[in-house]
């Protein structure tokens, strides 16, 4: 009874001791975490009750900013924009990837060099991404409609009628799959053999073999995926910037590529109303959060997991 | 019972939360400080690094200037931060109390630096270094004058022209006449004759009325300003400004829509040989002076014509816009700065810079065009320094001169950006057929009017 009392203690103190080296050992991530992301998340929740316009003190207003939300047009605009961006570009992105991936796993020794070459586009800066778009969508003499005209396709303005301006921007982003490609190609080449030979000696096709054995076999890569571009989609902000509202088109800007990124940084950075950028900020993240739950609960039953549910 | 994990995670975020409480703006709060004539002292010596903001002495003019200015500060040393001038960059540094001591801004941020605090007003400046405020251009004065107060020196100045390809002109039977805004009818009939679109494809753009940007040069052309001369009340939905917007966009409307004449715009080589006029890609357009200088340049044998832009009384017209100095609050060398800016725009320096200009364009044999200042003086002494460079050449620079003397610009506000930004989606919401050119403008007041009446309150709040 008293030996068991004192070793209590003794085992409490080794525990603290232990506890106390492993956060000195990560005190760095501790400090960099609470300076660098804990305290600016405290500090713009703070500052989306504030008016503030970064120069002057900031100014307590309440919940205003967070009803102003409500009656600016340009807030429900933007959220349009960036929901159909993400509804057309996640689905695109993962199909892509997935064909891609699917086409270098049957390849043998040049597997390598595909796998860089379909990576490195990964590799451009987003800005350049964006005038990149510019230069081969233009609808007058772009690449895109130059290939198409191959086929005697008269092109549209990808980059100048709204209607079309989504949908390149979309098309754009496929330039970045090379990520997602790496990604799935790792799954696919960690699905076991025997499942295909079994297939085989069952009689499945390629096809079948796919629906069958790959797909549900990578689905919790896929998901991830599905969960990490969409998130990415969301909060699209670079390559639509450069194109159609950075310095060099200043003037003409086109509202069918304003995402909810932009429009916060203009309201930040443009116009100074750094307090409502911030409400911006909150109702985005609210509005990943809600997307990204919605997701999980309607895609867990869809997900196949070899050792049952994580 | 918790982890100690745990309880280290909540004495962290309650620190975090503690301090949140505490939070305030970085910024020093109200008005900019009062400086006195006596810190700026014309006859003082300045050691140290002086940092620049936002300007790139990249050609002759620029570095002539600054060699001079740097002389003119009896020793310091001049650090010049390069690009275009990064909002967002300058006022972080103003907030965490660093800023440059200078920067160089387009003259419509003037208005929104001054009413936010983030620049100091230039009297006490004026006053001390005895700088003669009637050398420089009039509008250009009053875009930086704020509040009854300077609080910027004028630098460039930008004109529009009418810019157009003679043998273009020459083909439909058409003169520079017809396409210099003085008729807006004999404009649209010009647009149709000189814009080529076979199988629907446009190949040539007949005129291009350069909007959204030049909304203000129509509407004024047409008897209305945008903004009301004290910079408070919004006029974008007036029925001259409709109108104006209206036969604007019909040009494009014309030759097949914005989205396609706006296409072939951007895939000409602006800059270089394979520019719009050099390859017969366009008919016609207003456009900023400085274009005559790189045309000449770039395309020397280009069939060009060019005539000041009018309006429809016949009378030249041109939107006055350009760059100016300010100095934030919180420099650390407030009179350096201020003797930097006063030297970058004396008439002596800007001669020198022109004479840098004419010898580098004689070694090479070819004409020295001229240059547009914010000082009025300068001009004209640059003007008499101009060799000609045979026609259409001496016919442009003779425009631009003309369109210098007639000349407009928008009045200094605390919400340029806002009130500008809702002015062109105003436009660009009907170029991209999304809205009626009343319904958009109707529009574009409500969003330009309640940013300029807030930051007027603002303004009010922090100076009363």
């Amino acid at each position: 009874m008293s030996a068991s009392r004192t070793k209590a203690p003794r085992r409490r103190r080794a525990q603290w001791i232990e506890t106390r080296a492993a956060l000195l050992f990560i005190s760095p991530w501790i400090i960099g975490f609470l300076v660098f992301t804990a305290w600016p998340v405290i500090n713009s929740a703070y500052l989306s009750l504030t008016d503030y316009d970064v120069i002057n003190d900031p100014n307590f207003v309440g919940f205003d900013n967070y009803a102003q939300l409500f009656e600016d047009p340009k807030v429900g605009l933007a959220l349009r924009n960036t929901f159909v961006f993400t509804v057309l570009s996640v689905p695109a992105h993962i199909i892509v990837s997935l064909g891609l991936a699917l086409l270098l796993n049957g390849a043998t020794r040049a597997t390598g060099f595909f796998r860089t070459a379909f990576f490195l586009p990964k590799m451009t800066p987003p800005v350049a991404v964006g005038i990149l778009l510019l230069l081969l969508f233009n609808g007058q003499n772009g690449l895109i409609n130059g290939f198409l005209g191959v086929f005697g396709i008269d092109g549209p303005a990808w980059t100048t009628d709204p209607a079309w301006v989504k949908p390149g921007l979309v098309l754009m982003s496929l330039w970045t799959v090379g990520s997602s490609v790496v990604i799935i190609l790792a799954a696919l080449r960690a699905v076991p053999q025997e499942l295909y030979d079994s297939a085989l000696v069952d009689g499945a096709g390629w096809w079948r073999r796919t629906l069958r054995i790959t797909v549900p076999m990578i689905s919790p890569t896929l998901f991830f995926l599905f969960i990490v571009n969409t998130i990415n989609a969301l909060q699209s902000f670079t390559e639509a910037y450069t194109a159609f509202f950075g310095s060099g088109n200043t003037t003409y800007s086109n509202d069918a590529a304003l995402f909810y990124a932009i429009y916060l940084f203009q309201q930040a950075f443009e116009f100074l109303h750094m307090g409502y950028a911030s409400a911006l900020a909150w109702l985005l993240f609210l509005v990943i959060m809600a997307i990204t739950g919605v997701q999980m609960l309607v895609t867990r039953r869809f997900v196949h997991y070899e050792g049952g549910q994580p | 019972m918790k982890s100690p994990l745990v309880r280290w995670s909540v004495v962290s975020v309650s620190l975090a939360l503690a301090l949140t409480s505490c939070a305030k703006g970085t910024g020093g709060g109200a008005a900019a400080p009062s400086q006195s004539p006596g810190q700026f002292d014309p006859g003082a010596k300045y050691q140290g690094a002086i940092s620049v903001m936002g300007f790139g002495a990249t050609d002759e003019i620029g570095t002539t200037r600054v060699d001079k200015a740097k002389a003119a500060l009896g020793g310091a040393d001049v650090k010049l931060i390069e690009g275009d001038l990064d909002i967002q960059q300058f006022l972080s540094a103003v907030a965490a109390g660093d800023p440059p001591d200078i920067i160089y801004a387009n003259r419509d941020q003037i208005g929104t630096f001054a009413s936010r605090g983030a620049i100091i007003p230039l009297t006490a400046c004026v006053q001390g270094e005895q700088i003669d405020t009637s050398m420089y251009n009039k509008n250009a004065l009053a875009q930086v004058t704020f509040g009854d107060e300077v609080w910027g020196i004028p630098e460039f100045n930008q004109v529009q022209i009418t810019m157009a390809n003679a043998a273009l002109l020459k083909k439909a039977g058409l003169t520079i006449e017809d396409v210099n805004g003085s008729n807006w009818d004999k404009v649209t009939a010009a647009t149709k004759k000189l814009f080529s679109a076979p199988g629907g494809k446009l190949k040539v753009i007949g005129y291009d009325s350069k909007l959204p940007e030049f909304l203000p040069l129509w509407a004024k052309a047409n008897g209305a300003d945008l903004l009301s001369a004290d910079g408070r009340t919004a006029q974008l939905n007036s029925p001259q400004v409709v109108k104006a917007l209206e036969f604007a966009v019909g040009i494009y409307d014309a030759q097949g829509g914005f989205a396609k004449v706006k296409a072939l715009r951007d895939s000409a080589d602006f800059f270089g040989k394979g520019n719009q006029f050099a390859t017969d890609a366009l008919g016609a357009m207003p456009m900023e002076q400085w274009y005559v200088n790189v045309l000449n340049d770039v395309s020397p044998k280009a069939p060009l014509a060019f005539d000041t832009f009018r309006t429809p009384q016949g009378e030249p017209l041109a939107y006055s816009s350009g760059s100016a100095w300010a100095i934030p609050k919180g420099a650390k060398n407030p009179g350096a700065a201020c003797r930097f800016a006063k030297t970058m725009t004396l008439v002596d320096t800007w001669k020198a810079a022109a004479q840098a200009r004419l010898d580098k364009r004689n070694a090479d044999k070819k004409p020295f065009t001229g240059i547009l200042t914010g000082n009025v003086k300068a001009d004209e002494e640059i003007k008499a320094m101009l060799t000609s460079g045979g026609e259409p050449w001496d016919s442009g620079v003779k425009a631009f001169y003309e369109a210098n003397d007639h000349t407009f610009s928008l009045p200094a506000n605390p919400a340029d950006n806002e009130f500008k930004k809702a002015w062109q989606d105003g436009v660009n919401r009907v170029l991209n057929g999304q809205d009626k050119p009343q319904s958009s403008m109707d529009k574009a007041q409500q969003e330009a009017q309640a940013a300029l009446d807030k930051a007027w309150a603002g303004w009010t709040k922090r100076t009363n």
